[in-house]
């Protein structure tokens, strides 16, 4: 089968869905790549260099979509595109279903399946196949350069000759993978880090990239992210205003902020208020990463770079990864590339849609003249694991309850144990003679010196003590020892090769012990 | 020499084995506990030798002197790793031992009981005074070995006691005995690992304990020594089943329970000879082994009984499909990333017992703890076949015991580890166990290497662990398998990394 890529149509995109490397993995799996003449020049990838990679180069656009059986493609098809696509094609780009539900009804309807890259579900073996992951990586640096480039300061702090440079403070609003990917780039510059996300279980990922997590003086259960596939969910109002207090108080003190903080199919959060921006110093930078969804800020202008009254510069650009093309196609066509393999299993250049597939039933859209949106749940949750419950800081005067409950608790035990104990050795003192109670004594307090002390012995010196034990329970040789002296033969026989066997034993164990314990040493 | 100065030796001898067990606290201090051991056996047989009643002085000693030489060479020709099968084949002749001096009890009984006869009176019988017992005339008395001279003394209530410890020494020192030996052949392959049972399964067991407790009865009864040869058999068959029915995964817990067998074996018979010695040793064997069972069972989150009873249980419901695929790296790939790593934590197995690779696994980890990588062992309670086994296998290859930590003090550095180095073991880093509660093991503890950056699982093949169960460890996406068995495939990294 033929995987085609088009040029892209949007205007200023610059990325492109296959890569000349990305085309050579294409051919391993048994596709034949063809692409639309210039549609890698933006991203520094001319025609030459497809060829040399053996892909088929052809003229037009129209031509690519008749010759590919796959179309794999970076922005969401417009219509005139889509019409030119046919029944069994399958397409692969994002898609944003949600938005664009009438778009997807059409392919539908003429046939047409549509895998849409922005549908890969969040489970950790799709992550390689997760262009929004990897398109939110380059957007979080981005916005982290983009911003540097309309800051007239360092980020690091520096005291030279010349004077004292204090180092840039900035606040990234929003940890998801854009969110880290600029706490890392900040940090990495030299910059004072903070940073923000409604789930707190990723305060520990932040603080893992070098940012301190900014928490907030609120009491609530919140949702735990890894139930909503890693997503942050809708807060509540009270959580919100919260929020907004705490951001308003470091508004004056920030130079920079980079707000990432987006909800699935849903407007963008106001998060940074006019008042904020207008309580910023001049010369400060908002990057407003949620521009295409209305913003984090309003007053973000969406792909325009605006300045305030009072100075303050809202970058509201869309196109981050397409400014970075080089970087964002190879990523982005690796990703295709993935998802190739996966449809692919037998390496044989047929594509293989399976629907029972958790990442592919996930990410198709549209199939054999169906809508196939929203997906069903996966089968395999998602991501991470539940972040550990936080032990709660105990009062002096709940620890001490505690402690006394513990030890109530303890105590009782400790007595029902010593009850039911001295019941059954006083039951057997009933009717055992005496003669026999005094050997019982001596039996009694030998296990539990046994228990007392067996407790403390060395997880790793089991084996030896398995030897030791092993090597004195051959005490039966006394038993052995007592009797060989009889006068029957019989008797003496069985003493003679109990002592042999208990000896071999005696002197096996004790050898074999002592040979262990003399290879253990310290480094 | 006087009785008692043989019960003053015991009493030495006795306190040197409890600081023996107690000493096992540390290494360091172990050396010396095993030399407390080794006096107090020598302290309790010389005074056994010299003390009353004990006839064939010389036999016994040349006796002992063989069997010391047989010891002396399984205890210097065996290999470590060969450890477990040692210590299951010795409990067999503990057991052994035991059920021979409990059917020189009986004998003896009935000897004594034939000589009250040759004398009109009756072996226990109480004189008219309700207490005191009945003896022999003096000169028939004084005829007897000190064994015999104990059970002549004896009332009809004590030599019934008499009987009950011995039948419980034989019985369990039989159990342990077949037990031993199945084990043994587990360990040693000689025997299939895998769980068998006959046709009747428990059943047949709880059938043969069953009679075994009517066949003491009647034996109690006064039914004959017939009765005690039975219950040996059947207790002999116990333990051939019982054993046979576990599966080789739960050996550490067979091996320490067969340990605590043979102990309250010697305690029973310790009983039955009213020496308290053997009774002090016997019960602190039984306890010892008794908690080691436990312990290993807690690790394996598996209760004693089910153990015992055998065989991992059939899955609890559909267990979870694993998704994926097993990536396979050469050894230039492992090489390449441990030299890039700073912290690695190698978790040895079964496997590498088996392969006997800890030689390549010690000098590797010199080689990189040379280089300034930070490398460590996490051992699982229940890695190898024997608690502890693992600690024994590394130190004899001369890896410092300071870097080999137990589960509980390492599990949570897994995830600020960049290399995982799985030597041999499965079960033991199978996350089944966290993450599908319809796995056999679900809910057993497990190292959480997965959590660590990367993954390496050298590993002979495909299959599966001891509970033959698949591991989604294996088709994680920072897993990469190295295949080939485990000395080779290490000899073949040693190579790469100077």
């Amino acid at each position: 089968m033929k995987i085609g890529t088009p040029k892209e149509v949007m205007k200023g995109e610059a990325r492109v869905a296959m890569t000349p490397d990305s085309a050579r993995q294409l051919q391993k799996l048994g596709y034949d790549c063809i692409i639309e003449s210039g549609a890698g020049d933006a991203a520094g990838y001319s025609d030459d260099t497809y060829k040399d990679a053996g892909v088929e180069v052809v003229k037009t656009a129209a031509a690519l979509w008749k010759a590919a059986d796959v179309v794999a493609k970076v922005r969401p098809p417009t219509d005139a595109e889509l019409k030119k696509s046919r029944e069994g094609q399958l397409l692969i780009s994002f898609f944003y279903p949600a938005q664009n539900e009438k778009l997807m009804q059409q392919a539908a309807d003429q046939g047409t399946s549509v895998i849409a890259m922005d549908m890969v579900p969040r489970i950790s073996r799709a992550q390689k196949m997760d262009a929004l992951s990897s398109m939110a990586n380059i957007a979080g640096y981005r916005a982290v350069i983009e911003a540097g480039n309309n800051f007239g300061r360092f980020f690091t702090g520096q005291i030279t000759a010349a004077g004292k440079v204090p180092p840039a403070k900035v606040l990234v609003v929003g940890a998801g993978v854009a969110g880290l990917a600029a706490i890392g780039t900040s940090t990495s510059l030299g910059a004072i880090t903070y940073a923000f996300d409604v789930r707190p279980e990723v305060a520990e990922q932040v603080e893992s990239m070098g940012a301190e997590f900014v928490f907030l003086d609120f009491e609530e259960e919140q949702q735990d992210g890894a139930a909503t596939g890693g997503y942050a969910s809708v807060s509540s109002p009270e959580f919100a205003a919260a929020q907004l207090a705490k951001f308003r108080e470091l508004a004056p003190d920030m130079d920079i902020v980079i707000t990432t903080a987006l909800i699935p199919n849903r407007e963008a959060p106001e998060l940074w208020t006019k008042d904020m921006v207008e309580s910023m110093k001049p010369g400060s930078v908002i990057v407003d990463l949620a521009a295409e969804k209305g913003g984090n800020c309003k007053l973000t202008v969406m792909d325009e770079k605006i300045v305030t009254d009072n100075g303050v510069t809202i970058i509201g650009y869309t196109d981050f990864p397409s400014r970075m093309a080089t970087q964002s196609s190879n990523l982005y066509a690796t990703n295709i590339r993935h998802m190739m393999t996966d449809l692919t299993p037998e390496k044989d250049g047929q594509v293989v849609h399976n629907m029972e597939d958790d990442v592919i039933r996930g990410a198709t859209i549209a199939h054999e003249k169906a809508v196939t949106f929203p997906p069903p749940p996966p089968k395999v949750q998602a991501i991470a694991a539940k972040p550990k419950e936080k032990a709660k800081e105990l009062t002096p005067e709940e620890k001490r309850e505690q402690e006394v409950a513990a030890f109530k608790a303890q105590t009782k035990q400790q007595v029902t144990l010593l009850a039911i104990g001295a019941a059954l050795v006083l039951g057997v003192g009933l009717v055992a003679p005496a003669s026999f109670m005094q050997h019982f004594i001596v039996f009694v307090l030998s296990v539990f010196i046994g228990f007392q002390v067996i407790w403390n012995v060395a997880h790793s010196l089991h084996t030896p003590l398995m030897a030791v034990t092993n090597a004195i329970s051959s005490i039966v040789i006394l038993g052995a020892l007592i009797q060989i002296g009889s006068s029957s033969l019989l008797i003496t026989l069985l003493a003679a090769l109990g002592i042999f066997m208990a000896s071999i034993n005696i002197f096996g164990g004790f050898l074999v012990t002592r040979r262990m314990l003399a290879m253990f040493q310290k480094s | 020499m006087e009785f008692g100065f043989t019960i003053a030796a015991y009493a030495v001898a006795a306190v040197l084995f409890i600081l023996s067990l107690g000493g096992l606290s540390g290494q360091e201090s172990a050396k010396r506990a095993v030399w407390y051991g080794i006096v107090g056996m020598a302290i309790a047989v010389v005074a056994t030798l010299m003390g009353p009643g004990q006839g064939l002085f010389v036999a016994s000693l040349v006796l002992i002197a063989l069997g010391a030489g047989v010891g002396y060479q399984l205890a210097t020709r065996v290999q470590m790793t060969q450890m477990p099968e040692l210590v299951a084949i010795m409990h067999s002749l503990v057991g052994l031992a035991a059920v021979f001096v409990g059917f020189n009890a009986d004998i003896m009984i009935n000897n004594i009981s034939d000589i009250y006869e040759a004398n009109n009176l009756v072996l226990g019988a109480v004189a008219e005074d309700g207490y005191t017992a009945i003896g022999l005339p003096k000169e028939v008395y004084d005829g007897l070995s000190s064994f015999g001279k104990l059970i002549a003394k004896k009332t009809s209530v004590e030599i019934n006691i008499l009987k009950v410890e011995l039948v419980l020494g034989i019985w369990i020192g039989a159990v342990t005995f077949t037990g031993s030996v199945i084990a043994y052949g587990k360990l040693a392959g000689k025997v299939d690992t895998s769980a068998k049972k006959l046709p009747g399964g428990h059943l047949l067991n709880a059938g043969a304990a069953i009679l075994s407790l009517l066949l003491a009865i009647m034996y109690l009864g006064g039914a004959g020594s017939w009765t005690l040869v039975l219950l040996t058999l059947l207790a002999l068959f116990i333990g051939y089943h019982l054993i046979m029915g576990i599966g080789g995964a739960d050996m550490p817990v067979v091996v320490s329970m067969l340990n605590s067998y043979s102990g309250w074996a010697a305690a029973a018979i310790g009983f039955s000879l009213g020496n308290d010695l053997l009774i002090v040793v016997g019960a602190l064997v039984g306890s010892s082994g008794a908690i080691l069972s436990y312990i290993m069972c807690k690790a394996m989150n598996r209760s004693f009984i089910s153990v015992i009873l055998g065989g991992f249980g059939g899955p609890a419901g559909e267990q979870m499909a694993v998704e994926g695929e097993q990536v396979a790296i050469d050894a230039d790939g492992v090489a390449n990333a441990l030299d890039e790593a700073d912290s690695i934590i190698i978790i040895p197995g079964y496997g590498m017992a088996v392969a006997q690779a800890q030689q390549n696994v010690a000098e590797l980890t010199r080689r990189l703890r040379a280089k300034g990588k930070e490398v460590r062992f996490a051992i699982h309670p229940v890695a190898g076949r024997l608690p502890g086994h693992m600690n024994v296998l590394l130190a004899e290859a001369k890896v410092p015991y300071d870097i080999v930590l137990e589960m509980d003090e390492i599990n949570d550095d897994f995830p600020d580890t960049d290399i995982a180095i799985v030597i041999g073991s499965n079960d033991i880093v199978n996350p089944a166990a966290q993450d599908d509660p319809n796995s056999p093991i679900a809910g057993m503890p497990v190292l959480e290497c997965w959590k660590a950056k990367q993954v390496f699982v050298s590993k002979r093949g495909q299959g599966t662990g001891y509970s033959g169960i698949e591991n989604p460890l294996f088709f994680k996406d920072n897993t990469r398998m190295f295949y080939g068995d485990a000395k080779k495939s290490l000899e073949d990294l040693l190579t790469r990394i100077t």
